[in-house]
């Protein structure tokens, strides 16, 4: 259940609160994000919505432990990340965040397998069990047969799910996904959201996702918009109801 | 070794520039290995000197001669083992191009002073006997393909009309030590002395000495000089490695050369393959920085950066002294013995190696730093 803009419940997944976020632009102080609180709870499926600027991926960035904020604080699990070093926080995400971009980012020169492997060389899996996790991911996403395909020999929809089992294979606490759908035609688009769907309905898995596309935000279960930093509204998609009191 | 497989695929992304980066450190690595052998043909004279060796010559120069008289005077000072003469002969042997040191030797002394030029007993023997006889090294007699009793024929620059004298070889020598310069042809003191001018009989070049002990050098040093002071033909001495670097410093200051020839190598060198790092770097913004996202550490990317560019110094250079271990024996040929044995060591091969990875390193640094400090934020902004 997503809360937005009250206390929500201690117990929630993810919990923000009085997160504010500025940039320095020349000699002009930018507010992207200004005192926004948030709730998100294990299982959920979140997109956030707005116009450019209004802060999306810095949000996103902030929740991934990825930038740092101005003020307020980000916890997850109950680890608080807004304080913790840059090598505390890098293998935070490397346990906890399983990232999914726009324009997929995979390593040209490695295979679908040696890609989504990457992220278990940080750990002491040994190698018949990295592989065993790998083709599991694969087979999630349905390239269990093209694991030895390099990105280029793949299809655009091919690549970012090569790019979620990627960020799927080390079991993350949560996915982020910044415009999972952005650099796709409209059915392959459909695809990478059932397969997020099947993810979260069928897997589990906690997934936050920043769209500009109202298609494929309705696909999520919560639907929260951004204005000028604020998380202004909040909307029911399917079952999940918003709570404490937002729209 | 997990590892290896992402910094292997990330070596041969763009193959052209990496053939020509190995290039480029093998040519340098070539170089340094040429420019070192060159160095120590001409420097390695002074380091195989021995300390229990001095050398006299006349004051003035070299080339003007010292009385034979003075060899029993030198015998006799305290800390002398032995005394040799020699002579330069400066003969063509059938072309100019032919070039190798020829002396006339004093047979009596020449091994108690010059112990690490091996000459078989019996080819020595024989010498002895022969007043035509010869004595070559072992390059020499290689390179024109001398063997035992060949008669050679020698023409004279200096010493009388332009005529031949004929020489008979009686013996081979051998170096004990690799660097042992095996290039001289040795022929018996009394055939010269009977064939040069009248005005040159009685004379010779310089006096080689053997000391009980290296301790002994500056005092029998400055002995031998001041019992000649104030005559007609006074001497200068010295020990044989300063005379050897005073040889080499005719030349111009080789070291100098070779070090600002090697020093431009090593900043080129290290312009390029900084540069050919930083540019595959940037390339690689987005990659470097999924990496870092998905939980990468800076120290790690940082060594993925320092081990590419470490993975090129070390095959080019690899290449570079293969290359140059094939070519120099080659070059040394070319040379007609110009230059005392060029001999790649094992030491020049491991201080090659340790130069190109010193360069492979010290251009993967920068870049290296910059994908360290890359911001996943700013970078993701930047594709």
């Amino acid at each position: 259940m997503v809360s937005v803009n009250n206390n929500g419940n201690s117990s929630s997944l993810v919990q923000v609160r009085g997160l504010n976020k500025t940039y320095r632009r020349g000699g002009e102080q930018i507010q992207v994000l200004q005192g926004l609180n948030l709730d998100v709870d294990q299982g959920d499926f979140v997109a956030f919505m707005g116009p450019s600027g209004s802060g999306k991926t810095t949000l996103l960035n902030l929740l991934g432990g990825l930038d740092v904020p101005t003020a307020g604080t980000v916890a997850v699990a109950g680890d608080e990340i807004t304080h913790m070093s840059s090598g505390k926080l890098t293998e935070w995400r490397a346990r906890h965040v399983g990232f999914v971009f726009q324009m997929y980012n995979l390593i040209p020169v490695l295979t679908a397998y040696q890609n989504v492997e990457l992220p278990l060389l940080l750990t002491r899996l040994s190698k018949s069990k990295r592989r065993q996790h790998v083709e599991t991911a694969l087979s999630i996403v349905g390239l269990a047969e093209r694991m030895h395909h390099f990105p280029r020999q793949l299809s655009g929809g091919q690549e970012q799910r090569v790019a979620i089992a990627r960020a799927i294979v080390s079991d993350p606490t949560f996915l982020l996904c910044d415009e999972p759908t952005g650099d796709l035609d409209r059915k392959s688009a459909d695809e990478i959201m059932a397969l997020i769907e099947e993810l979260v309905s069928k897997h589990g898995k906690t997934v936050l996702m920043v769209t500009h596309d109202p298609v494929v935000a309705a696909r999520a279960q919560t639907t929260l918009h951004l204005e000028k930093g604020v998380l202004v509204e909040a909307s029911r998609s399917r079952e999940n109801v918003t709570a404490g009191g937002v729209a | 070794m997990k590892f290896s497989r992402l910094i292997l695929a990330n070596l041969f992304r763009k193959k052209v520039r990496l053939l020509l980066t190995l290039g480029s450190f093998s040519v340098a690595l070539f170089l340094f290995a040429f420019l070192a052998v060159v160095k120590k043909a001409f420097t390695g004279g002074a380091e195989l000197a021995s300390a229990r060796r001095l050398v006299t010559i006349n004051r003035v120069s070299i080339i003007q001669p010292i009385p034979l008289s003075y060899r029993d005077k030198i015998a006799r000072i305290p800390g002398v083992e032995s005394v040799t003469h020699d002579n330069w002969f400066g003969g063509v042997y059938q072309d100019e191009k032919n070039f190798f040191p020829q002396f006339a030797i004093d047979p009596e002394n020449q091994r108690k002073v010059f112990p690490e030029l091996i000459v078989p007993e019996d080819q020595w023997n024989n010498f002895l006997k022969d007043r035509q006889g010869a004595i070559a090294g072992a390059r020499t007699a290689e390179r024109f393909g001398w063997k035992i009793g060949d008669r050679i024929p020698i023409k004279t620059t200096i010493y009388g009309s332009n005529s031949a004298w004929e020489f008979v070889i009686d013996g081979i020598y051998h170096g004990k030590r690799p660097e042992d310069d095996e290039t001289q042809f040795w022929f018996q003191w009394d055939y010269f002395e009977e064939r040069v001018p009248e005005r040159l009989k009685g004379l010779t070049g310089w006096y080689t000495v053997k000391l009980n002990s290296p301790d002994d050098a500056l005092r029998v040093a400055k002995t031998i000089d001041a019992e000649f002071a104030n005559s007609p033909y006074e001497t200068k001495t010295e020990t044989e490695s300063a005379f050897a670097a005073s040889w080499v410093k005719q030349f111009g200051n080789i070291e100098f050369l070779i070090l600002t020839i090697g020093s431009v190598v090593f900043f080129t060198l290290l312009l390029v393959t900084g540069n050919t790092m930083a540019i595959s770097v940037r390339e690689r913004t987005g990659e470097l920085a999924i990496l870092k996202a998905i939980g990468y550490k800076d120290h790690s990317v940082l060594l993925f950066v320092l081990a590419e560019a470490s993975a090129i110094a070390l095959v080019g250079g690899l290449l570079g002294l293969a290359l140059a271990i094939l070519a120099i024996p080659a070059l040394g040929t070319a040379l007609n013995g110009l230059l005392p044995n060029l001999i790649l060591s094992r030491s020049m091969v491991a201080a090659g190696l340790g130069f190109a990875l010193l360069v492979g390193a010290a251009s993967g640094l920068l870049p290296g730093i910059g994908a360290m400090r890359l911001r996943v934020v700013d970078a993701m902004r930047r594709i």
